[in-house]
């Protein structure tokens, strides 16, 4: 078994037939199988699918990630394996095709395992909104507390894995850094467009990333260096070469400038999270990057409104195409049009999704559309503007990935939808700017862990997994 | 901006939903304390400001058109329970 193997040393043993990857698989799907009836990180396990890969890996062991067992959040579509992102209204959904960003990983010798535990289609901040009768992922550290969300499944997988592991996330708000944080692990989200969204079954089109979640820089670097580029069949992907990351990490930090940013270590931050955040500052310090104080205001006060408002606005309509005709849960063909479809999505959409394609829905309808969706839309560009001024002064910005660290479920079940939304203070920003983002793990409290976030301009994920480098 | 039990039926109407009573009741207020926070925006000066739809300009995604193998119809049908002769077997439409 791969014991405390890392990724890197793992990779290497099996291109050279010193460990047996199908032997490998079996062993970690038996513990995978055995830790989800506690922890609930996994909505199905890839049993025979892993297994087949594990066979063809085993004859010939090549690729960057050959023999490495790779988990997907549920959102993201894998040929053949139950893909309900989350959802009872897609239960049963076995695509017939591979996401291009899992056919990225399995041609580079990756091995499928399960898809992870998520909020309903993305849509929540602590995993607590799940699909109707499925599970609520536990904490690995905690089970009294949140994995956090959306990727919670992912988060707590890595987190959990003795095994060398990669989990591929999906972030439309804060869905990679929350989890990342809350479960002390190292979540990237790259640029908007850098990585294809083919095959992700979209939350809100204009927001939504997919990335890796590891437990360490090197992990993020070499999943992503697989992961991105351009494609095709993605017509927001970028169509810049990816860089090289794995080199990247290798590289000094002390040329790079970080700013601090100011309203995030204001009121409503955890006093204790925020001292955690200022002593790994000061550790970037002693490594030589400079460090000043950088003001967003816009974000600070608008980006959960602007944030919410378009996410919610894009979610009513892409989640439209569920009606329980063409794949997914079906019901008896009974009434007409609207009453059958009608039927299907009031029984099997959660609480939280109905909530959030109501407010969608009326913030594109006429009367209200100029003052919610578009007046979100124009705010959304100064947003963008103010982070693009900050990177003319500063390569990375810094500030806690969470305000808190996580809590526990009965502390969540009182709050309001709006308290949740607002917990999606401090990552909502980069996510309307498509910047990159890496929630680091550098501290804890209480014995949770504490996340901070670096943020870097546009195709800098470079630049902010140097900054993730100096921490593991 | 009042929001009323009949908007949200209007609004739940319109998205393909149903709601049950008791879902409006908890809904009307959680989504009246969401609108007025969020309404918070239109206190940014937007004067000339164009609408951001997309994080980073999207670029010139047009393609050659060229056919390509696509999914055949039985794997197109092959996870729906509502079919027939070949085809999709929807609602009533009239």
């Amino acid at each position: 078994m791969s014991g405390s193997m890392n990724v890197k040393q793992f990779i290497d043993e099996v291109g050279k037939k010193k460990i047996d990857p199908l032997i490998h698989i079996k062993t970690a799907l038996q513990e995978v199988k055995k830790a989800n009836k506690e922890f609930h990180f996994m909505n199905i396990i890839a049993d025979e699918q892993a297994i087949k890969q594990a066979e063809v890996i085993k004859k010939n062991p090549k690729g960057k990630l050959a023999g490495l067992p790779v988990s997907i959040k549920d959102c993201i579509v894998v040929k053949g394996l139950e893909s309900k992102a989350g959802s009872a209204i897609l239960e049963g959904y076995k695509p017939v095709y591979d996401a291009t960003v899992v056919q990225r990983l399995k041609d580079e010798g990756a091995i499928i395992i399960g898809k992870t535990a998520q909020d309903a289609f993305g849509f929540g901040t602590f995993s607590v909104n799940v699909g109707n009768n499925m599970e609520i992922p536990l904490n690995p550290i905690d089970k009294e507390r949140s994995c956090g969300g959306s990727s919670g499944g992912s988060g707590a997988i890595t987190k959990w894995a003795s095994f060398p592991h990669i989990s591929i996330g999906e972030s439309t708000g804060g869905s990679i850094a929350a989890p990342a944080a809350f479960c002390g692990v190292f979540g990237l989200c790259p640029t908007y467009g850098r990585v294809s969204r083919y095959g992700l079954m979209d939350y809100a089109s204009s927001l939504d990333k997919i990335g890796p979640m590891a437990s360490s820089s090197y992990d993020l670097a070499l999943s992503l260096s697989v992961i991105a580029g351009h494609d095709p069949n993605d017509a927001t992907s970028l169509k810049e070469p990816a860089d090289d990351y794995l080199a990247a990490i290798k590289k000094e930090v002390n040329g790079l400038k970080v700013g601090i940013i100011k309203e995030s270590f204001g009121e409503g931050i955890d006093p204790q999270v925020s001292k955690e955040v200022k002593k790994a500052i000061e550790v970037l310090k002693k490594k030589g990057l400079g460090a000043k104080e950088i003001s967003l205001p816009l974000v600070a006060k608008y980006g959960v409104s602007c944030y919410y408002l378009i996410a919610m606005s894009e979610a009513s309509t892409n989640l439209a195409k569920y009606c329980g005709m063409r794949y997914g849960r079906h019901e008896k063909l009974e009434g007409n049009f609207n009453e059958y479809f009608t039927k299907v999505r009031s029984k099997h959409f959660n609480q939280e999704t109905k909530r959030r394609i109501i407010i969608g829905t009326f913030a594109r309808m006429a009367g209200y559309r100029d003052a919610y969706y578009i007046k979100a839309a124009k705010v959304r560009t100064k947003i963008i503007s103010e982070y693009k001024a900050a990177f003319k002064e500063v390569d990375v910005l810094i500030s806690p990935t969470m305000p808190i660290i996580s809590p526990k479920f009965d502390d969540i079940k009182k709050l309001t939808p709006l308290q949740n939304y607002m917990m999606d203070i401090m990552t909502v920003g980069p996510n309307l700017a498509g910047l990159p983002h890496c929630s680091i793990p550098i501290g804890n409290v209480e014995g949770m862990p504490v996340g901070m976030m670096a943020i870097g301009d546009h195709l800098e994920e470079k630049k902010v997994l140097q900054v993730a480098s100096v921490f593991g | 901006m009042e929001l009323t039990k009949d908007t949200i039926k209007h609004v739940a109407q319109v998205a393909r939903l149903e709601l049950t009573t008791e879902e409006i009741a908890k809904f009307l207020p959680q989504l009246k304390d969401i609108l007025e926070a969020f309404s918070d925006i239109a206190k940014v000066d937007t004067n000339n400001v164009p609408p951001s739809f997309q994080p980073v300009p999207l670029q010139d995604a047009v393609r050659d058109d060229e056919p390509k193998p696509c999914l055949t119809q039985d794997q197109a049908l092959s996870l729906t329970e509502h079919k027939q002769d070949g085809y999709f077997k929807g609602p009533k439409i009239i």
